[in-house]
Formats: structure tokens, C-alpha cells, sequence
């Protein structure tokens, strides 16, 4: 094992860990008040079950033998066989965990779109079970399976990760039902400094996740790095401009949301595009995403913090412009060239194949999770619990406690009129 | 005779309302974060191109209680303070105090209040 790609790798693993609490804060931001923590405990219950799935059976089904087409076997179960004293010296350890960071953040992405009104103990069952029979099925087809061996290019989780989870999150939210009121009461996120503070962690985590993904210190994991850097940027700047021009305002959530959509988008080709190519996925992905949030409403499926609209959406934007964009030329790698490199159609068609079978398999076996867990525990809370919102009767916690008297109250008179009383 | 005077003010006029008040001479004043609509009515935020429409504006309520001889004078000292002459500049009003006891001392109508 190379001493710098050790390091690379290992503090990448980091950066991808911390987006996962990032992750929470952005959607905690735009959550309710009453139910900000309700959405962070969704994302951390991630960050204490899938570690130890993952160890358990995960990583092996996922991954071990990389040959197989359809799904892995045990022969790392319990990390059996994972030694830091042999040929690799700890090498596949270290792959071990950082492809356990994706497993944890894949199923939190679903979490935005269940948000306000899913009952906890159902959310409890569900990101488990859908680590084991969506994301670890679908990651092995990408990665050494069916579907990579077919030549698709999923660099770091476009395919295996945001479409896979968005088209999830639409599943649930069938199954789930619309909150109280959807669409027509509105509920504007409680905290934009916290959907702020979220973005910027989860930029800063994602170049660990991009360039991470190139497993070495060398000059893939560079253009990657470059590569994240620049969609994120282009593309928080068009949804930006668009909302100026659409709405009349430069928004914080429009920049944030662009931001999240560009890193998205760029996930699949981060090691795959070079040059202006980052900019016009970052630009593709920031308009059209802009435009998909609006679907919900119009198609009447209450995707609470837009999942679908920015992960899928703009996973599947990203993927097919990895079609159109992929270098391998720059790279100096054997992979499939895009339509702009000279490679036709070939390519593009992959990519659409790949996402194709990742949406119909997604789709229907998350739903049928979904109406399991909905015939058995329940998925949905109480009317009274969603009005009242969810931490304090889910969790036994508030969020925000005032130190005085209701603001309604009126101190200095009723203060006056008790003592004389 | 003990008076409340009681005005609902643009959260950003308080510190000009405060230092018209110590001006007038008066000796405290409460004041509370709240709600509400007047003829102003609510205000439009928009997120992903949604628009929502924030029915209660943020204000703040100033009580203060002031022997009845001193009333118009911090209710004057009030309104030319907190007038920007835009909509939504709140509003003031007067009413009758049965009461008032210092805590600390136990000292009883126009004395609790010096």
C-alpha cells in the first residue's frame, strides 16, 4: 500500500463522513422547527446502523468477489479475510471504509423527502433494510457487476448513489402519502443559516467523496477535485440566475440548492471530464433542477425537501453527460469516449441503461419495502403528532426552547394585575 | 392614577423609542417580541420559486407603566420616535392601571413606579 494514497484515501473517508451530519443541517434547516430534529436523528440513525451492517454483510454482498454480475457473496462477511498484514498491507480495509461512508449517506438522502411526518420506528426499519436490498444490490451492479462490466461509468455514486436513492425517495413519499395540507399550506424552512452552514459542509465533504473515489493520490483524484469544485460553483450560479430573472431575487436557497445540484451531477463523471466540461454539467444540472422542483406540486407528490427533484434529477443529468463528456484521453484510462470525444452514441446508451434498470429496480422494491413496513409498524405518524410536530412526541426533545414566557404574553400587565389580584 | 401605555412598534424603531423614553424621563419599560397584522396584513417570502405568504410580521410591544400625568407625553414620545411614516408602523394605546406594587419593597401605586 502507497503510503500517499493511504492518506488520500483515509482522510477522504473522513470528508465523506462528515457530510452526512452536513447532509442533516441542510435538511434540518429547511424542515419545520417542530421537526428539525426529527430530521437530524434521521441521518445520524444512519451513522449508527449502516457501520455495522456494513461490516457485518454489507461491504461483502456489495463488493466481494468484485467479478460477480448480480450481487456478492460472504466471503468478507464479519470482515473475514480483511488483514492489514498481507499483500495489500490494509489496502482493502481502507476501501472497506470508505465505501462504507457512501453506504451511511445514501440512505439519508431519502430522508428530505419523508420529512414532517413519518413515523421514527418505521424510519428505524427502513434504512437498514433498504442499505441491504436497494443500495447494495444496485452498488454491486455498478461497480464490478452487470452494469460496469457492460461499460457504463459511474465515477463516485451518480447512478449507484443519488439516482438510486432519489427515485427511492419518490417510492416512499407514494407510499407515505402528502403531509397535512400539501401543497397548498406552506411551510418555509425554518432556518436558512443552517441550510447554509449544511451546503458548505457537505462541499467541503464532497471533494473526499469525488476525488476520494479515484482510491489514490494521483492526477485523477486532482481533476476530480478541480472537477467538484467547478460544477458546484456554475451550478449554484445558474439556479441562482434563474430565480433572479424567473422570481425577481438572488435566494440563499437557490444558490444552496444549485450547489448540491452541480456536486450531484458531477458525481458520476468527477473522474471521467476535464476541461469547460464540469462548468456546462454544473450550468445543465442548476437550470434544469430549478425547474424539476417544481414538479411536485403539479404532479401532486409531496417530495418535502425536493429529493427527486435535485438527487435524481440531477443524478441522472449528470450520468448521461457523462455520455457526452467522457475524456478518457485526458485520463489516459481504456473507458468508453463520450459523444463529444469522438465516441458516438455507444456510451450515452450505457448510461441510460444503467440508470433505466437502477430507477425500475429502485422504484419497485423500495415500494415494496414501503408497503410492507406500511401493512406492518406503521410508516406514517399520527394526525395529531404531525400537527404538533415530531420531536417532541417521537424523540421526547425540542429543538428550540425559549427561556421566558411565551412572546404572546403580556409581562408587564399581567405581572401588575397577578401580584394585585 | 396609574395609566399603561402600551404601542406596538417596528422592531427596528425600539432603540430611537428607548431613547425618547429615558428622555421623558420615565424610569423602565418592558418589552416583548410578537406577532401580528394590522392594515399592513403579512409579507412574501419565496423558496424554490414557491411563494409563501407570512400572515404575523414580527413587532415589538412596549409597556409602560407611568403616573397618569406623565401618559401623553410617553405616548408622544413613542409615536414621534417610531414613525417612519411607512405602512406597518404599529400602533399605541392607553389604559387604566388598578395597581402597581414594587416587588423589592412592597411600595404601593404612584411610589412603585419612581
Amino acid at each position: 500500500m502507497n503510503s500517499g494514497d493511504a492518506a488520500w484515501v483515509l482522510v477522504s473517508a473522513a470528508l465523506v463522513l462528515f457530510m452526512t451530519p452536513g447532509l442533516a443541517f441542510f435538511y434540518g434547516g429547511m424542515d419545520r422547527s417542530r421537526n428539525v430534529l426529527n430530521m437530524l436523528m434521521m441521518n445520524f440513525w444512519c451513522l449508527l446502523t449502516i457501520p455495522v451492517l456494513w461490516v457485518v454483510v454489507g461491504y461483502s454482498l456489495a463488493q466481494s468477489p468484485f467479478e460477480n454480475d448480480l450481487i456478492g457473496g460472504l466471503d468478507n462477511a464479519f470482515l473475514r479475510g480483511m488483514a492489514i498484514g498481507g499483500e495489500d498491507g490494509g489496502f482493502g480495509l481502507l476501501v472497506m471504509v470508505f465505501l462504507g461512508m457512501f453506504a451511511v449517506i445514501t440512505p439519508a438522502l431519502i430522508s428530505g423527502a419523508v420529512a414532517g411526518r413519518m413515523k421514527f420506528a418505521a424510519w428505524a426499519v427502513f434504512a437498514p433494510a433498504w442499505t441491504l436490498l436497494v443500495f447494495v444490490p444496485v452498488f454491486k451492479w455498478v461497480y464490478g457487476g452487470w452494469l460496469g462490466q457492460r461499460g457504463s461509468l459511474d465515477f463516485a455514486g451518480g447512478t449507484a448513489i443519488h439516482v438510486n436513492a432519489g427515485i427511492a425517495a419518490l417510492a416512499c413519499v407514494l407510499v407515505l402519502g402528502k403531509r397535512r395540507g400539501f401543497p397548498h399550506a406552506g411551510s418555509p424552512p425554518h432556518s436558512m443559516p443552517l441550510v447554509m452552514l449544511g451546503t458548505g459542509v457537505l462541499w467541503f465533504g464532497w471533494f473526499g467523496f469525488n476525488a476520494g473515489s479515484a482510491l489514490a493520490a494521483n492526477g485523477t483524484a486532482v481533476q476530480a477535485f478541480v472537477n467538484t469544485f467547478l460544477a458546484a460553483a456554475a451550478a449554484g450560479l445558474a439556479w441562482a440566475l434563474v430565480e433572479r430573472v424567473r422570481d425577481g431575487h438572488f435566494t440563499n436557497l437557490g444558490a444552496a440548492s444549485g450547489i448540491v445540484a452541480g456536486l450531484v451531477a458531477i458525481t458520476p463523471g468527477a473522474g471521467y471530464v476535464s476541461g469547460m466540461a464540469p462548468i456546462w454539467i454544473g450550468i445543465g444540472a442548476g437550470v434544469v433542477c430549478c425547474y424539476a422542483v417544481r414538479l411536485k406540486s403539479r404532479a401532486g407528490y409531496d417530495d418535502a425537501l425536493d429529493v427527486v427533484g435535485v438527487h435524481f434529477v440531477g443524478g441522472l443529468v449528470g450520468s448521461l453527460a457523462v455520455g457526452l463528456f467522457s475524456d478518457p484521453a485526458f485520463f489516459g484510462t481504456e473507458n468508453m469516449e463520450g459523444l463529444f470525444h469522438g465516441g458516438g452514441v455507444e456510451l450515452l446508451l450505457e448510461q441510460a441503461l444503467a440508470n433505466g434498470a437502477t430507477i425500475v429496480y429502485s422504484f419497485v422494491v423500495t415500494g415494496l419495502l414501503m408497503l410492507a413496513l406500511k401493512a406492518t409498524i406503521g410508516v406514517r405518524v399520527d394526525d395529531d403528532v404531525e400537527q404538533v410536530g415530531l420531536d417532541l412526541p417521537e424523540h421526547a426533545e425540542q429543538a428550540y426552547h425559549e427561556d421566558s414566557a411565551p412572546a404572546s404574553t403580556a409581562p408587564a400587565a399581567a405581572l401588575v394585575r397577578e401580584v394585585v389580584g | 392614577m396609574i395609566k399603561l401605555v402600551t404601542a406596538i412598534i417596528k422592531p427596528h424603531q425600539l432603540e430611537p423609542v428607548r431613547e425618547a423614553l429615558v428622555g421623558a424621563g420615565i424610569q423602565g419599560m418592558t418589552v416583548t417580541e410578537v406577532r401580528g397584522f394590522g392594515r399592513q396584513s403579512g409579507h412574501r417570502e419565496t423558496y424554490r420559486g414557491a411563494e409563501y405568504t407570512i400572515d404575523f410580521v414580527p413587532k415589538l410591544r412596549i409597556d409602560v407603566v407611568v403616573d397618569l400625568f406623565d401618559a401623553e407625553a410617553v405616548a408622544d414620545a413613542i409615536v414621534a420616535a417610531a414613525r417612519t411614516g411607512q405602512i406597518g408602523d404599529g400602533k399605541l394605546w392607553i389604559t387604566d392601571v388598578d395597581h402597581a406594587v414594587r416587588i423589592r419593597t412592597g411600595e404601593r401605586g404612584t411610589d412603585a413606579l419612581t
